[in-house]
């Protein structure tokens, strides 16, 4: 049994939140307690019926206003698989509460209203989803029910959103005709959906192939910890605690330690306690070293014959997060994976919209702008393109007198 | 399969290690929140993972109700000795004396509401930066909506509406002066992953969760063990049940679950069965309200 982590954008006009409900009621996740809660609230607003939206918003003010603010995280599994669902809003007010439920996310769901088609929310979710590098989408075209079941609905659908996604250069998209209020197409085949030949829904998540997204090819190592036990018996012992982000490291590895640049050799490698041959991602691991070199967190150990880039000066597409706007000159800290350095937002080069992709000047960002920038740092740091290796080149920053999260980078 | 893939429990695993080690290398005094149950059980033996051969960076600290199995207090002070780590328990009582605190009253007087009070003192009284808890995002739909890094203010206080952007698996615990941040290692895992996890590792528990025999009254289809802690009226019946428990909190706000398992197969065939959730199934104290635990979690509770 393996693990897939998805993403549901949509807003609750689309059905999202009915999706999501539908997947854990069909999928045997809901209980009794918390279906009677929420058939209590249900009666409560007069729908006179379960809204399975209620499951998945959580908090008071969300319940109140029946919108989604922020992600939620809701699981579920099969014999097959377990799921993680990041369930996001889908206005475009909190596009930083969608981005941040996309970033770890191995597939997105963007929900279409089969009356309306591809709109302009569409776009955004699909652009965001482009973005985040998300490498597998799905393209739900919900309220089949509300269109007669037709065929011609749904091929004039494809083809719209089969622009949208050539535009983006999205890979991996499969549509699926479906009605979340009625489970068409969610479970089991629907016999109203007969000419589509695809996976009901919940069967294609449980089989989407997600172990080759992966990344073997690049071994990165952020050092998170030393252990060092300083004992009588383990009085040399010096550990380099850390998760093997991606690639595959094997003792006896010619590695490099970045940024110093100094070189050695694995002596061994330690996982749940064990020496083993070799590890790989997502594994968290122990690194030994052959030379006693000068190993702190925030470095990051890779292979001789596979560095990574490593620069001051970055290009960085940024969805900022902040209330207080970007200004440009203002100074962050930037942190990826376990490394942080200051560093100055030299240039914005332009300001992207979400909706239509258009770029237009700007010398500063709001809420939920998506810019592009030029950053340096205080020192040079090991990163990888995003588009190459998500898990090396994403990177927050960090105002440094709120200490709050104010920006997502994607380094280019 | 290849050689490369792993199973959703390593995965899971995996990111619970990389955050205890994100808590050491980013704080000073870091604190691992250890009550005996379950989750936290499976929080040291994954801080095991994460740090053996060396010692925890930080102690355990237990807030002790007084109204906690003996079961579960016996289980934290021989896992701690035989560890090899160090224990810090603060009581709940004795905070209700020295802030003439109001005990509250009922039949199942629960202290639990009372124990943010002591949290938040033994916070204060360690200057802890972090603190790690065992809290799950499948519990309860508050919990789901919470960071794996929490920031509280100094009060102790979560705003769901202030809540930090969390990328990627990038944590920033960066805080200010007087805040402190909760840390939720096993928010992806459901309760029966935990219960997977514990039958793989091989993981020993207290021995209320196995099915034994008790004295029990039936409170609104709820088993309540009979002790000192609670109130009974003329008109409870005290029933013999072989029971075990699901969660294990205070005496007064738990419930058994009647169940013959007394093995973990057993266990795990059952929950795998149930219709009702943990929480729902065992916990008095939720029903209170539709917002209860997101107020408890306003005003400083885990």
């Amino acid at each position: 049994m393996d693990l897939l982590r998805f993403i549901t954008a949509g807003s609750v006009d689309d059905g999202k939140s009915t999706l999501i409900g539908r997947l854990l009621y069909d999928s045997k996740s809901i209980m009794i307690d918390q279906l009677a809660a929420i058939e209590k609230q249900s009666k409560n607003k007069d729908q006179g019926e379960i809204d399975l939206a209620l499951l998945t918003d959580g908090l008071r003010a969300e319940r109140e206003q029946g919108i989604t603010i922020d992600v939620a995280y809701k699981y579920f599994s099969t014999p097959k698989r377990k799921f993680i669902i990041a369930d996001a809003p889908g206005h475009i007010q909190y596009t930083r509460n969608m981005v941040t439920g996309a970033s770890t996310a191995d597939l997105a769901i963007i929900l279409i209203d089969a009356r309306n088609g591809v709109v302009e929310q569409t776009r955004r979710h699909s652009i965001i989803t482009s973005l985040l590098n998300i490498p597998h989408v799905v393209v739900a075209i919900n309220k089949m029910d509300l269109v007669d079941y037709s065929q011609d609905v749904y091929n004039n659908i494809v083809i719209d959103y089969a622009e949208v996604a050539k535009s983006l250069g999205l890979k991996d998209v499969t549509y699926i005709p479906l009605s979340a209020a009625f489970g068409d197409n969610i479970v089991e085949r629907s016999p109203k959906l007969a000419w589509y030949e695809g996976a009901p829904l919940l069967q294609f998540l449980e089989s989407v192939e997600v172990d080759k997204d992966i990344n073997l090819a690049d071994p990165r190592f952020p050092v998170q910890y030393v252990i060092r036990p300083q004992t009588e018996d383990l009085h040399d012992y010096r550990g380099y605690a850390g998760k093997v982000i991606s690639g595959i490291y094997k003792k006896g590895d010619s590695i490099t330690v970045l940024p110093s640049g100094r070189t050695s050799t694995i002596s061994a490698i330690e996982h749940n306690g064990k020496e083993v041959e070799e590890v790989f991602a997502p594994q968290s691991a122990i690194l030994h070293l052959e030379d006693d070199i000068d190993i702190s967190r925030g470095d990051i150990i890779v292979k001789n014959d596979n560095l990574p880039k490593l620069t001051q000066e970055l290009e960085v597409v940024l969805c900022w997060m902040d209330n207080k706007p970007l200004v440009t000159g203002n100074k962050y800290l930037l942190q990826i994976n376990s490394k942080v350095v200051k560093s100055v937002i030299k240039e914005i080069e332009y300001k992207l919209d979400v909706n239509t992709l258009q770029k237009t000047e700007a010398t500063s960002a709001a809420l939920n702008d998506v810019i592009k920038v030029k950053i340096k740092t205080a020192s040079p740091i090991p990163y990888d393109s995003y588009s190459d290796l998500r898990e090396n080149g994403g990177a927050i920053l960090i105002d440094e007198t709120s200490h709050v999260t104010v920006g997502a980078c994607m380094i280019q | 399969m290849s050689k490369y893939s792993l199973d959703y429990l390593d995965h899971l695993e995996s990111e619970a290690i990389h955050i205890f080690r994100e808590v050491a290398g980013q704080f000073e005094r870091p604190a691992l929140l250890f009550s005996g149950g379950k989750d936290s059980i499976t929080l040291v033996q994954l801080a095991l993972k994460a740090f053996r051969p060396g010692k925890f960076p930080f102690p355990l600290v237990h807030i002790d109700t007084g109204h906690n199995f003996p079961e579960a207090l016996q289980y934290r002070d021989e896992l701690a000795k035989r560890l090899g780590e160090k224990l810090i328990v603060r009581n709940v009582g004795d905070t209700i004396k020295t802030k003439n605190l109001t005990e509250p009253k009922g039949k199942f007087a629960s202290r639990n509401a009372l124990q943010t009070f002591t949290l938040l003192d033994t916070i204060e009284e360690f200057k802890f930066d972090a603190c790690i808890g065992g809290a799950r995002r499948d519990e309860e739909k508050a919990r789901a909506k919470e960071r794996i890094f929490s920031v509280r203010d100094e009060f102790g206080q979560w705003d769901p509406k202030l809540q930090r952007p969390e990328l990627w698996n990038t944590y920033n615990g960066k805080i200010s002066k007087g805040e402190n941040v909760r840390v939720f290692p096993i928010s992806n895992w459901t309760e029966l992953d935990v219960w997977n996890y514990i039958r793989r590792e091989k993981i020993e528990l207290p021995s209320i969760y196995f099915s034994h025999e008790r004295d029990v009254i039936d409170h609104e289809g709820q088993l309540v063990a009979v002790s000192e802690f609670i109130k009974l009226d003329e008109t409870d019946k005290v029933l013999r049940k072989n029971v075990r428990y699901r969660t294990v909190g205070d005496m007064t706000c738990t419930a058994a679950v009647e169940s013959r398992a007394d093995n973990i197969d057993d266990i795990i065939s059952e929950i795998t069965a149930t219709k009702t959730s943990e929480r729902g199934e065992t916990r008095i104290d939720d029903k209170v309200s539709e917002a209860a635990m997101e107020d408890r979690k306003k005003n400083g509770y885990f």
